[in-house]
């Protein structure tokens, strides 16, 4: 967004370039110590260490180094920007931004140094359970304390000087640099995926190459790759950049038939793509589908009506939890005779409606309460739930923490079982609900109840002067939410095989709403884009993701992501137009008013001759 | 001659202590503009939020053609006929110009989540005819709110536009009494008086009724049938514009009682 930003655009070769000596060394020397006290945080938590197994390259650079070595390269960078406003003029870029990086980077790199001293001669074990001689080893890089600091200071001075080089170097230059960096890193991420998809089109010759074959790319894999992109940056960029502005450019019929190519295209991918990975990576894409129904719930919920709904889990569970009393021979014993035990897909036919009543349940005794209050009531709710399928009470019907095991697969009249044992099949049946849920939100967006409910989290009292009944308005997204929060939880307990109180535990609810705040608040796409990253690579809360290594620290970073995000971009990724507008409301105003959008001075002129700005 | 539209009735609103509005008795014929005056915190802003069901009298009635308003929520109050506007201009400010008059007319169409599902023909008729009366109470404005305005967020709006929205709101729920809570406040000269004429306009071409705050006594003048004055939550005096701004009672609220009648 900083693109379009007038204010805080960076303009180069303005003005005079600083003596490299000339700095705020308090400044420096805070922010210094704040990088290292980051990155001994980082260390006492264990990364370095329980990382290292996974190899970005083989056997120059590890995870567990990376989680230290990104830390100095980025706060250099940060340290130098300089924001440029209305009638200032930008230093010319030089030694001094290079300099100030340096010093920052070597403070923090002195930080990593005196840990490991103090590792070395102190004993902490007991307070900090990763004080430990392998941890010394890994900040030593297995050499002597001495060695170990010297070096730190000089990665740290040098990463940091880098850092700070990026404001030197030409935009180009840094993009080019940029994305070498970013594809390594991802092409080591997406390792499974990748020789998975490339043992079934034959090209296994290529990941042999690339690959180490006990994982992380191999040194000319890297090579390869930065080549690969490189070369992309520097020459396929502004193609794919002008094929971009052409298919924009596009109008009327023909741009609703390029839009239906673009969008069979993806869809065919979206089909096509399950055949040639294997069982780890499709499993991974069903429970990334799972929560992408479960988010585009909350999305409804939270985004679109603007109700803080901590308690989503609830729905998940009863979804769930119907499905399975109603398929399971081992549901609990206290169910009557006549309950028949069922097909999903008739199942499912009652879970629906089930999961529409509990939304009303829930919903009408905290719709009449705003904010604060209705997010700490339906967080209750959504643990009352849990513990309700948990009671000693309930467990003739509901298993008590023994749960309900034995829940037969998808039957689809006779023709497939789809179960957790064949992840692809799981992925189509995702698949289908997915696109429904897609359906539902896409549609119900664009109507009288979608607009009654932005209304509503615009400003709810002017909602109500304006004629909107605001109590059913909102229990409708709460049923709403519910229903597609059923669908998820009917297929995890057909997939899963059981359901357990554990799996409703109030995390999963966070997490949903970490998804959808990440992806973009009320917007589809950003939601499902938020799913793929955090449940596709971070994990969700069980299920683990393309970074298995991580699990440990997947609530540090979603944590970090949070408050990353909210800081910087709290929009979230893929942003709504109108919610991106909410956020940044002053740089918009003002960007409106440089584009001449904004009609201060047409009033006084009495709105004649108004001309439509393009 | 003219349907009585409104009448309130002894009505009294307390918040604590504090009487807000004390006895007060008022009321509307068809086709009438009323305006309502008086200092500040004279009990103006609370009169509306009360006929308009934010604030639930303590005593006394409202009578709106012939029914009681009094326990109506305020959506069900729009729903019989009554629209307002707010002091501070309160639109949906990241909604589209034409969303706003759109979703005004939430409680006269009845569409649910069922017709936007399936695309029902009913459903996009209705859509038709809301996104058709949206646009038909925005020309009335002129050019200002309409064309490539129509989908840009309200928050580009300039103030004036903002204000000349939320009337455009307000006339989009299809009411027959509209409460304008100071529509020119904060506008120059030139454009009061258009709005001056637009509100004469409301009234001859739509069929409004109309009650209004205001403080701009030119407008005052210009458009009212009848000037209501309150002050201290009780109404001093009542009549037209010649009458209320002679009378002794309504100069002593606005500047004070001379000096030596202080003694």
């Amino acid at each position: 967004m900083s693109d379009n930003n007038p204010a805080t655009a960076t303009t180069p070769d303005l003005g005079e370039a600083r003596p490299a000596f000339d700095q705020d060394w308090r400044r420096l020397v805070s922010i210094g110590l704040v990088l290292a006290v980051a990155q001994i945080f980082i260390s006492l938590s264990n990364m370095p260490v329980s990382l290292d197994v996974r190899k970005i390259i083989e056997p120059l650079l590890s995870m567990g180094y990376l989680s230290l070595l990104w830390l100095p390269v980025l706060v250099a960078y940060s340290v130098s920007r300089e924001v440029v406003l209305e009638g200032m003029t930008a230093h010319r870029k030089g030694a001094h931004e290079i300099v100030a990086g340096g010093v920052v980077g070597a403070i923090g790199g002195a930080g990593i140094g005196l840990l490991a001293v103090l590792i070395d001669n102190f004993d902490l074990r007991d307070p900090l359970v990763n004080w430990s001689p392998q941890l010394l080893d890994q900040l030593t890089f297995g050499q002597s304390v001495g060695l170990g600091v010297a070096l730190w200071i000089v990665i740290g001075a040098g990463l940091g000087g880098a850092g700070g080089a990026m404001h030197v170097i030409t935009n180009r230059t840094r993009r080019v640099v940029s994305t070498v960096v970013l594809a390594v890193v991802l092409v080591a991420i997406l390792e499974t995926v990748l020789t998975d998809i490339s043992e079934e089109l034959f090209l296994e010759w290529f990941t042999d190459i690339i690959f180490f074959k006990r994982g992380g790319l191999s040194q000319t894999g890297a090579v390869v790759v930065a080549l690969l992109a490189g070369g992309y940056a520097m020459f396929g960029r502004t193609k794919a950049k002008e094929f971009k502005a052409s298919f924009d450019a596009l109008e009327g019929p023909e741009r609703v038939r390029a839009n239906r190519v673009v969008i069979s295209a993806a869809g065919l991918l979206l089909v096509l793509l399950p055949l040639v990975l294997g069982k780890i990576t499709n499993e991974l894409l069903a429970n990334v589908g799972l929560f992408v129904l479960l988010a585009l719930g909350l999305n409804i919920v939270v985004g679109l009506a603007g109700i803080l709904d901590l308690g989503y889990v609830a729905f998940f569970a009863v979804g769930g939890y119907t499905t399975a009393i109603l398929t399971s021979p081992n549901r609990g014993d206290s169910w009557p005779e006549w309950l028949p035990q069922t097909w999903w897909l008739i199942a499912v036919m009652i879970v629906v409606p089930l999961a529409a009543l509990t939304g009303l349940f829930i919903g009408a005794p905290v719709i009449r309460m705003r904010g604060d209050y209705l997010a700490i009531v339906t967080l209750g709710f959504g643990e009352i739930i849990r513990l309700l399928f948990l009671s000693d009470w309930l467990s003739g019907y509901t298993g008590g923490a023994q749960g309900i095991t034995n829940v037969p697969g998808v039957q689809i009249f006779g023709l497939a079982n789809v179960r957790g044992t064949d992840p692809r099949a799981v992925f189509y049946l995702v698949l289908v609900f997915c696109l429904v849920a897609i359906y539902i939100s896409w549609r119900l967006e664009n109507s009288r109840l979608g607009r009654a409910w932005m209304a509503i989290r615009e400003d709810e009292s002017v909602a109500e002067a304006m004629g909107i009944n605001t109590v059913n308005v909102k229990l409708m997204a709460f049923v709403v939410g519910a229903i597609l929060a059923s669908f998820s939880g009917a297929i995890f307990a057909a997939k899963v095989g059981s359901v357990f109180p554990t799996s409703f535990i109030i995390l999963v609810s966070i997490v949903i709403l970490v998804v959808v705040i990440v992806g973009g608040m009320g917007n589809i796409v950003g939601v499902i884009v938020g799913a793929v990253v955090l449940i596709g690579v971070l994990g969700g809360p069980k299920q683990p993701g393309l970074l298995q290594e991580f699990s440990d620290y997947k609530l540090l970073v979603y944590g970090a992501l949070l408050i990353w995000m909210m800081l910087k971009r709290p929009e979230g990724l893929v942003p709504n137009v109108r919610r991106s507008r909410e956020l940044h409301q002053e740089e918009f105003l003002q960007d409106a008013w440089l584009k001449g959008h904004v009609d201060d001075a047409e009033d006084s002129a009495g709105g004649g001759g108004e001309v439509a700005p393009t | 001659m003219s349907e009585r539209l409104l009448t309130i009735d002894n009505l009294s609103v307390t918040f604590g202590g504090l009487h807000a509005l004390r006895d007060l008795n008022f009321h509307v014929d068809e086709g009438e503009i009323v305006s309502v005056i008086g200092p500040n915190g004279a009990g103006k802003t609370t009169f509306f939020n009360m006929i308009s069901g934010m604030v639930t009298p303590t005593a006394g009635g409202i009578d709106f053609e012939g029914e009681s308003l009094i326990g109506l929520d305020p959506n069900q109050v729009t729903a019989r006929g009554i629209a307002r506007t707010f002091q501070n201009v309160r639109l949906f400010a990241n909604m589209t110009i034409l969303e706003n008059v759109m979703v005004a007319q939430h409680c006269r169409t009845k569409q649910g989540a069922w017709g936007a599902l399936f695309q029902t023909h009913a459903f996009r008729e209705e859509e038709k005819a809301i996104r058709e009366h949206g646009e038909h109470v925005l020309s009335f404005f002129g050019s200002r709110l309409v064309g490539y305005r129509l989908d840009q967020p309200a928050s580009v709006l300039s103030y004036a536009n903002r204000r000349r929205l939320e009337i455009a709101r307000a006339m989009a729920t299809k009411p027959r009494l509209i409460l304008l809570d100071e529509p020119v406040a904060g506008m120059n000269p030139k454009e009061s008086e258009e709005l001056t004429g637009l509100i004469g306009r409301l009234r001859s071409e739509w069929g409004f009724t109309i009650v209004m705050i205001e403080h701009d006594m030119g407008v005052v003048r210009d458009v009212s049938d009848r000037v209501v004055v309150l002050d201290h939550g009780e109404t001093i005096a009542q009549g037209s514009y010649e009458d209320v701004s002679t009378d002794p009672h309504v100069i002593e609220a606005y500047l004070g009682r001379p000096a030596e009648e202080k003694a």
